[in-house]
């Protein structure tokens, strides 16, 4: 909550800042309290966290609910791997070039997405999702067709350093990487340009006849939530160091927006949290309900929607708003 | 002399039927023009072609020197026409400031600013401030939009086209579905603007026609029937006979509900 509220929401402040520091320290101490697979799985869920914050700036704060945000994430994880093997190991050189990769994409398509709206927009990413998966799938020279590319080298984190390979430290370096993104998009999400984007949800005629055109923002957001997603594909790659056709098929897509749904639209936090969620279940629950996880985030999605209507970032208690 | 507005032989058809018909219209600066007539009579086609929702068939409009026919309505908006809708269209999930926030922004210029929050741009939040002032909603700032009664609804609609500081006010049926007492004090608020605003407004309620308008146009059947001051139009032949048919015409203008 900023802007108009900011003066009641002063005094929620304290509180908030020092919930949202124990969160900090607590996921910075992972790694000395955990075993390392453990690591591993959460370090792929910050990568997924990236990847629905930045879903969320689209879906929940500009209204874009995209249902193909696997096909800049999964071009940023294949230029991170490319990367990887025949060019640089260096991981943050790696994380900028898919995001910019991710960014690339999304300005390609977005020039014609972003004029569709609601469900027409979804079914367009839906289609645009696809077929970048179909070419993921054919493009053999490049991508490795469907036996994808395996043998990526560890990252290092600068020139010359020495090769990542403690799954501690890796999660340090994909904390540290979420965390500067996903500042960056709250820095945009409180912005006076995500005030536009909100305008634009709520009632994109009444922001054009007070004068904007809502084509440069809507296309804004959409590659940078292009961006968030590639970035968010190498940090994924640095982890597993392997990419397929399946890191950018539906399924990724869908559990990025059901992430979204389940946390709450529009709030950036809850949709980590909801990334944790999707992740845990289908990587710890599904292997231990023989591969019927889909079926519990099925279940997870309708209690969400029922009992959650407005997700995780809507559980908090409210506090009574001073009337200024 | 020409108006600020200027609309020349302006003209929608809708297949066969032609929904406005070669309308001629000045607004000059400074007035207070009301477009009247009997449902049907392409007022609220007239508002589409001029605040640029709708194209024309045929016609020119021209805006404080310029045509702008072929504009789209952002661009007619960001030259100073306002336009408030005719049933109200806020952003119901912002609190109240930050709508009319979304106005002064634009006009300041700043809506693809990406770094600083955007509480902290002062200047939009104390312009927003005012206007919310001008209308009498500034104790409900902090309130959702949502959250805010019919009449209120109406008042934001209004801080929020101000909030552009427009030339023009363009008003669709303002007073729709308001209470007398709300109409009355909508009617104050109009008033207030002096002549800095010019307003073109479209309306149904005859008492607020005739307690605003410097200049009042009659539409019947996509035409012009009449125009002049409100005297003139009051005791026009044509606009009592097309207007009322048979009955009398004071019995519309100072009968009944009065």
């Amino acid at each position: 909550m900023s802007t108009a509220t900011e003066a009641p929401a002063a005094a929620a402040r304290p509180a908030t800042a020092r919930a949202a520091g124990a969160v900090l320290v607590l996921l910075a101490l992972v790694p000395l309290l955990v075993s390392s697979n453990v690591a591993d799985m959460l370090t792929r869920v910050l990568a997924f966290a990236l990847l629905a914050i930045g879903l969320d700036l689209l879906a929940g704060v500009a209204g874009l609910p995209s249902l193909g945000q696997a096909a800049p994430f999964g071009v940023g994880a294949y230029a991170a791997a490319l990367l990887g093997k025949h060019v640089t190991t260096v991981g943050p050189v790696q994380l900028v070039a898919a995001a910019a990769a991710g960014a690339a994409l999304a300005a390609a398509v977005g020039w014609l997405l972003v004029r569709s709206r609601g469900t027409y927009f979804l079914m367009l990413t839906l289609a645009v999702g696809e077929i970048v998966h179909e070419l993921a799938d054919r493009w053999e020279g490049v991508t490795g067709g469907t036996n994808g590319l395996a043998g990526v080298p560890a990252i290092t984190l600068y020139p010359g350093g020495p090769p990542v390979r403690l799954a501690g430290v890796l999660y340090w370096y994909v904390l540290a990487a979420v965390l500067v993104c996903a500042g960056l998009l709250w820095m945009v999400s409180r912005s006076a340009f995500g005030q536009t984007l909100r305008g634009i949800r709520d009632n994109e005629e009444r922001m054009r006849s007070l004068g904007y055109r809502t084509f440069p923002p809507k296309y804004a957001v959409f590659c940078i939530a292009g961006a968030a997603a590639g970035a968010a594909g190498s940090l994924w790659v640095a982890q597993s160091r392997f990419v397929s056709p399946a890191d950018l098929g539906f399924e990724v897509s869908a559990m990025a927006l059901l992430a979204v749904v389940i946390g709450g639209r529009g709030s950036l936090w809850g949709a980590a949290l909801g990334a944790a969620v999707v992740v845990l279940v289908r990587e710890e629950l599904s292997p231990q309900l023989g591969g019927r996880g889909p079926l519990v985030l099925g279940l997870v999605f309708v209690a969400a929607v029922y009992l959650l209507p407005r997700g995780f970032a809507g559980m908090r208690i409210h506090r009574p708003r001073g009337e200024a | 002399m020409t108006g600020l507005l200027e609309t020349e032989r302006l003209t929608r058809r809708y297949g066969s039927l032609v929904a406005l018909d070669e309308v001629s219209l000045s607004v000059a600066a400074g007035a207070r023009h009301a477009v009247i007539g009997p449902n049907g009579a392409g007022k609220s086609t007239l508002f589409a072609l001029v605040t640029g929702s709708l194209r024309p068939t045929a016609g020119r409009i021209r805006f404080d020197g310029q045509d702008v026919t072929g504009r789209p309505d952002h661009a007619r908006a960001r030259a100073g026409m306002a336009k408030t809708f005719q049933h109200s269209s806020l952003f119901t999930s912002l609190p109240v400031l930050d709508n009319v926030a979304l106005a002064t922004r634009r006009a300041a210029g700043l809506g693809m600013a990406m770094v600083r929050p955007a509480g902290r741009h002062a200047a939009v939040r104390e312009a927003a401030m005012r206007q919310l002032e001008l209308v009498g909603l500034a104790g409900r700032a902090a309130v959702p939009a949502a959250a805010l009664s019919h009449g209120e609804r109406r008042q934001l609609e209004v801080a929020i086209a101000l909030a552009t500081s427009p030339k023009l006010l363009l008003l669709d049926e303002p007073t729709a579905g308001m209470s007398a007492a709300d109409s009355a004090r909508f009617a104050e608020l109009v008033e207030s603007l002096g002549a800095a605003v010019t307003v073109l407004i479209i309306e149904h309620d005859l008492d607020v026609v005739f307690r605003l308008a410097t200049r009042v146009t009659v539409l019947h059947l996509g035409r012009v029937l009449a125009d002049g001051t409100p005297d003139e139009v009051r005791a026009d032949e044509t606009v009592q006979r097309a207007y009322l048919g048979d009955a009398a015409l004071d019995d519309l203008f100072f009968g009944g509900t009065r």
